[in-house]
């Protein structure tokens, strides 16, 4: 069986954790010079070219793109033939947090509990979705989400009489409602069905696929193009100033549902999505 | 068209200010987010004078991150506005000017402001790294705290913002997307 230490699960997120910070995806870089190219506002064309020199410069000298440092989530595929050895994984995910933001000049920004506020001091704990997959590998994806995004994104466990004509005006609706606050152009990243909490998982779960990168399900990958369409002729525009770039890329996940039930869950992401992925053998 | 202002914000600049317009500002900001916010005003309703005299200034909300070594501030963009909604209106009362923040004010925000011939800017969201390069100084001068949420005087050159509302009613989160809405 194969072992994975501990410290170099901690060494891993470490890095993880200021790289995403530090350097913006190629594939959300070369969205902004593609938008940069068909966005109609002047405004929003400024907007776009900060956002570029913005990337450059948080690459060039290795400072965070946003103060907002994010909360720092993981999804985690275990091998079920991988042994973890020294400790906890959680523990070695939040000591790497903990190490990554400190030495990284990262931002804390989690609080202990919703009812006193207080600041934790070293952005943990991170929140882990852990599922365990075939083969002997540790592959951790990671994102530092932003709370402006996350704090526009919604629920609602829609009628099945509703169909896909209510799906899409929900979708709407959300993005409209968020306007200027979650920081557009976004990534818009949609869950429908499963239930009420596999809903909202899979929202975030569709944010970790690449920008460009359509489903691999013809029908859905038709429904992400339709809905960036719908979403484009919103004209919220980059940073809800008006203009024809609202989203950079749709995505969206589906999954089985009750027969009484139409979960969808919008989670949006900001343009500062930043995305990290390893595999440890 | 890009304007550019000193600060403190004078009549006939404020007067100036349209809705949409792209501007350069420097002088002298102070930065303030929620808890600075919440304190501040629960200070003003006991009668504790503030800690920073806010007639004729400008806040800007943000929560930098930490500065590295031998750098004035760390990334220092716009947090979103709308938090600060609640506290606002009384500090608008003591007669602050303007605001930098990022996204929709609410209605009684912009009423005050209307009263109060006060502006609302907005800096572009997540362009941190972008925005601190304009920041040449940077003080803690009240709460320190409350950390990154600590209450900041910063001396700023040539820092970029858009006019989101004016004191002639425009909001360009309103005007500029009825423009491109299809
Ligand atoms: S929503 Fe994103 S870009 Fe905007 S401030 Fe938050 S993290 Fe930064």
């Amino acid at each position: 069986m194969k072992e994975i230490a501990y410290e170099k699960i901690v060494e891993e997120v470490k890095t993880m954790c200021m790289e995403s910070n530090y350097n913006l995806g190629e594939d959300v870089y070369s969205a902004f010079k593609q938008a940069l190219q068909t966005e109609r506002s002047e405004t929003g064309k400024e907007v776009l070219t900060q956002l570029i020199d913005n990337a450059d410069i948080a690459k060039a000298e290795r400072v965070p793109m946003c103060q907002d440092t994010g909360t720092a989530v993981f999804m985690v595929e275990v091998g079920q033939d991988c042994h973890i050895a020294g400790g906890r994984l959680v523990d070695a995910i939040n000591e790497g947090v903990e190490k990554g933001y400190g030495e990284g000049y990262l931002r804390n920004s989690m609080v202990y509990n919703p009812m006193n506020r207080k600041n934790t001091g070293n952005n943990t704990p991170a929140i882990v979705h852990i599922d365990l997959v075939e083969g002997e590998e540790l592959t951790l994806h990671m994102t530092a989400k932003g709370g402006g995004a996350e704090n526009m994104s919604a629920l609602k466990m829609l009628k099945p009489s509703d169909g896909m004509e209510g799906v899409k005006e929900y979708i709407l609706s959300i993005v409209k409602e968020a306007g200027p606050n979650a920081c557009p152009p976004l990534v818009v990243g949609i869950g429908i069905g499963g239930n009420f909490e596999r809903c909202a998982f899979l929202a975030k779960k569709s944010l970790f696929r690449p920008l460009g990168v359509r489903h691999e399900d013809p029908a859905v990958a038709e429904l992400e193009m339709e809905l960036m369409e719908q979403i484009n002729r919103l004209g919220i525009g980059p940073q809800g100033m008006g203009g024809s770039t609202t989203a950079l890329d749709v995505k969206v996940e589906l999954e089985s549902c009750h027969i009484a039930a139409l979960p969808v869950a919008v989670n949006l992401n900001c343009h500062a999505s930043r995305h990290q992925t390893i595999v440890m053998k | 068209m890009q304007k550019k202002i000193r600060l403190p914000l004078r009549e006939e600049d404020i007067e100036s200010l349209k809705a949409g317009d792209r501007v350069l500002l420097s002088g002298v900001v102070y930065t303030a987010r929620d808890a600075a916010h919440k304190r501040m005003v629960e200070q003003e309703k006991e009668g504790t004078p503030l800690p920073v005299e806010l007639d004729g200034q400008v806040l800007y909300y943000t929560g930098p991150t930490p500065a590295k070594p031998g750098e004035v501030i760390g990334s220092a963009g716009p947090t979103t506005s709308g938090r600060m909604d609640l506290y606002t209106p009384a500090l608008l009362e003591k007669g602050l000017k303007g605001m930098i923040g990022k996204g929709y004010r609410s209605e009684e925000v912009i009423a005050s402001m209307l009263k109060h011939n006060a502006v609302y800017f907005g800096a572009v969201g997540g362009a941190a790294a972008l925005i601190a390069r304009s920041i040449k100084k940077a003080e803690v001068v009240a709460y320190e705290d409350l950390g990154t949420e600590a209450i900041r005087k910063l001396t700023i050159e040539d820092f970029p913002v858009f006019v989101i509302n004016d004191i002639h009613g425009g909001d360009i989160y309103k005007d500029g997307v009825a423009k491109y809405k299809q």
